[in-house]
């Protein structure tokens, strides 16, 4: 629990001196959500309808920036040979890394979400579940982009390896989510997706840090 | 207690060695030797356990890597060439960081001390990206005298060191021998270290 | 001989396995053709017009096949990854990398089929209809296990690094399925439906079967015949390769 404690707070730390790698992926986020009404139109009825499916691509698209980062310093300066070494399970640290990640890029969108909904003239109520269902799929994100990231490590063409191999991962995270904010706008109950979302976050937590691990062992070799 | 039999590695299309075999005990140090390529790093990767050998085993008190990883972990103490260490953290935040990672109890005073006998007194807290390689290298190396692990690897510990580091360097490993450990690590340099120890030519 | 005692291990190291694949791809390639032959002809000639459909749904003799060999490749390719990590053993990870292009190639022709049949039934060449969204998403998920065992260069960890990606992969396939399925019947969208509305006669059937046959016995060979380069490929500096090789 230390060692886990220790990470989080040191790759909070560490990025948080580095403000730029945090500031441009939400960047990234607000001028995918600008360019979507630019290149359609700017008619409410139209723009209320996609908003929720355009607004959940753009988190992942901004969530998938950042992702590529992850382990690649660690790997590069060593650091992550020491985490392979250590007394404590690399699944626990591989844990404490996504969570920093998490709380990095997809906390930050769920909680930018909300601005850029006005921009699409969406209600409060599908706002709330907007956010409700960032905040439960951003973390899955971030696990399963996890995984990806460790098998890409030190890969010539990583970065677009990456979204290759996990943007179809991603499919049904986007589904459920999107679909949760669609459903409360036609009146319908969105329990049940964000339920979904939620079974998918826990089975995603226990075999993504697992996953993850030996990826990175194969990284290591 | 390290059991190296038999080892063979293969990169690509020819065999870097083969049938490498030692044995180091308590109060023993080896020094490495081989000219460049010739695996000696290699050779460290599959002693810590991150590259597995296309024959041969490592064994660690009687066991295989494979079978007691955890143990093994807690009685290693690993320098590689890179340095894990963290530009935007101060020598300080990074051995604290690392030890919690690491699983290793921390003692600020100890760190200060340590950081110090190497010649970064009042440089303790600053970042360590104002620090010159010769002082990364010494932020790294003051895991030496941090943690007590019985089996010390260390790939060229003594590299881009000035003559006062490379003594420090030295005497820590002399130290550590004498108090019943075990280090094994490459260096190009020839060596006056003291205590029991020999050394294990790679051919290429 | 019991099942212990076989000596599994034996046949599992490629320099044992290269002969034996080489024996076994021929029959399994003639096999194909024979039965490819005999379910096309059963397709095209002996099974009825389609009541409601016309000639024009001849082919899902195709389409159903190659769909369900795309998931069954994928499933075959996460088992043997899935050996490979449990056993430790170098062929199982060839044996991934040469199943994955047929197992791409019957994901494209269902693709491809499926637009084909698509135009003259609906009118599009390309509907959002669950099982061919699935088949796409599957698509990209084999092109993403080609790309990354191509861009590592070590072959070991080009397996392995594979092998879990094979893993989650499989894992993910039934989610997205259902996950699209989902989105499908939200949407309402079009319900490409390829066997329902037509009453499926008995030779429709066999024909189909026949197919799938034809199609799995074509893998094997194709995937036994690739193996053989690839271990030669990979085992190239051993005596017993350059033997073979000159």
């Amino acid at each position: 629990m230390n060692a886990f404690v220790a990470l989080v707070q040191r790759d909070v730390r560490l990025a948080l001196r580095r403000k730029s790698e945090v500031l441009t992926a939400l960047f990234f986020f607000v001028v995918v959500a600008t360019l979507f009404p630019l290149g359609i139109g700017p008619e409410p009825a139209v723009l209320r309808k996609i908003a929720p499916g355009i607004l959940w691509v753009g988190a992942l698209l901004a969530s998938l920036l950042s992702l590529g980062r992850l382990f690649s310093a660690d790997f590069q300066d060593g650091s992550l040979e020491q985490m392979a070494l250590s007394t404590t399970p690399l699944p626990v640290l591989v844990a404490a890394k996504v969570l920093a990640h998490w709380l990095l890029s997809g906390l930050p969108l769920a909680l930018l979400a909300p601005v850029l909904a006005l921009q699409f003239g969406l209600e409060p109520g599908a706002m709330a579940v907007l956010v409700l269902s960032l905040l439960v799929g951003t973390p899955l994100l971030s696990l399963i982009g996890a995984v990806g990231a460790a098998l890409t490590l030190g890969v010539r063409g990583g970065e677009v390896l990456l979204s290759l191999l996990v943007l179809p991962l991603y499919i049904p995270t986007l589904i459920f989510g999107s679909g949760a904010v669609e459903a409360q706008m036609s009146g319908v109950a969105y329990a049940a997706h964000v339920s979904l979302l939620g079974a998918m976050l826990v089975l995603a937590a226990f075999f993504g840090p697992w996953m993850c691990s030996a990826a990175l062992r194969v990284a290591l070799e | 207690m390290l059991s190296v039999s038999d080892l063979t590695c293969v990169r690509g299309d020819h065999t870097l060695f083969s049938g490498v075999s030692f044995d180091l005990s308590p109060g023993q140090w080896l020094h490495l030797e081989g000219s460049n390529g010739s695996g000696k790093t290699s050779l460290l990767r599959i002693v810590t356990g991150f590259t597995p050998p296309d024959h041969g085993h490592v064994r660690w008190k009687g066991r295989t890597l494979a079978d007691a990883p955890e143990a093994f972990h807690t009685d290693l103490l690993y320098l590689g060439h890179a340095l894990a260490v963290k530009d935007e953290l101060s020598a300080l935040e990074n051995l604290q960081a690392d030890a919690a990672i690491a699983g290793r109890t921390f003692h600020e005073a100890h760190a200060r001390t340590a950081l110090q006998s190497l010649g970064l007194r009042g440089r303790t807290r600053l970042p360590v990206r104002v620090l010159s390689q010769g002082q990364k290298r010494r932020v790294a190396l003051a895991r030496l005298t941090l943690h007590s692990a019985p089996l010390w690897v260390l790939d060229e510990p003594f590299v881009a060191l000035d003559a006062q580091a490379q003594d420090w360097v030295a005497d820590a490993i002399s130290a550590h021998v004498d108090r019943g450990g075990m280090a094994l690590f490459t260096s190009h340099q020839a060596l006056a270290l003291q205590g029991r120890g020999a050394s294990y030519r790679l051919n290429a | 001989m019991s099942f212990k005692n076989f000596r599994w291990f034996h046949w599992a190291a490629p320099q044992t396995f290269y002969p034996v694949a080489g024996r076994l791809w021929r029959p399994f390639a003639v096999l194909a053709v024979v039965l490819a032959a005999v379910a096309l002809y059963m397709g095209f000639f002996v099974a009825p017009t389609d009541f409601q459909q016309g000639e024009g749904y001849r082919i899902i003799f195709v389409h159903v096949p190659a769909s369900w060999m795309s998931m069954v490749i994928y499933l075959a390719m996460a088992f043997w990854a899935f050996l490979g990590f449990t056993f430790n053993t170098r062929l199982s990870g060839m044996m991934t990398q040469a199943l994955a292009p047929t197992g791409a190639l019957f994901t494209f022709l269902s693709l491809w089929t499926g637009a084909l049949w698509g135009k003259p039934m609906w009118g599009a060449w390309w509907v959002w209809d669950a099982r061919l969204t699935s088949e796409l998403i599957l698509f990209f998920l084999y092109m993403g296990y080609i790309a990354l065992t191509s861009a590592i260069e070590d072959p070991r960890r080009a397996d392995k690094a594979g092998g879990l990606l094979a893993l989650v992969g499989a894992v993910n396939v039934p989610i997205i399925y259902f996950s699209v399925k989902w989105w499908n019947t939200l949407h309402q969208g079009a319900s490409v439906s390829v066997t329902k509305g037509s009453s499926m006669a008995q030779t429709m059937l066999w024909a189909m079967l026949l197919m799938a046959l034809a199609f799995w016995a074509y893998t094997i060979a194709i995937a036994l015949y690739r193996v053989r380069s690839i271990i030669l490929e990979r085992e190239r500096h051993t005596g017993w390769a350059q033997e073979v090789t000159t």
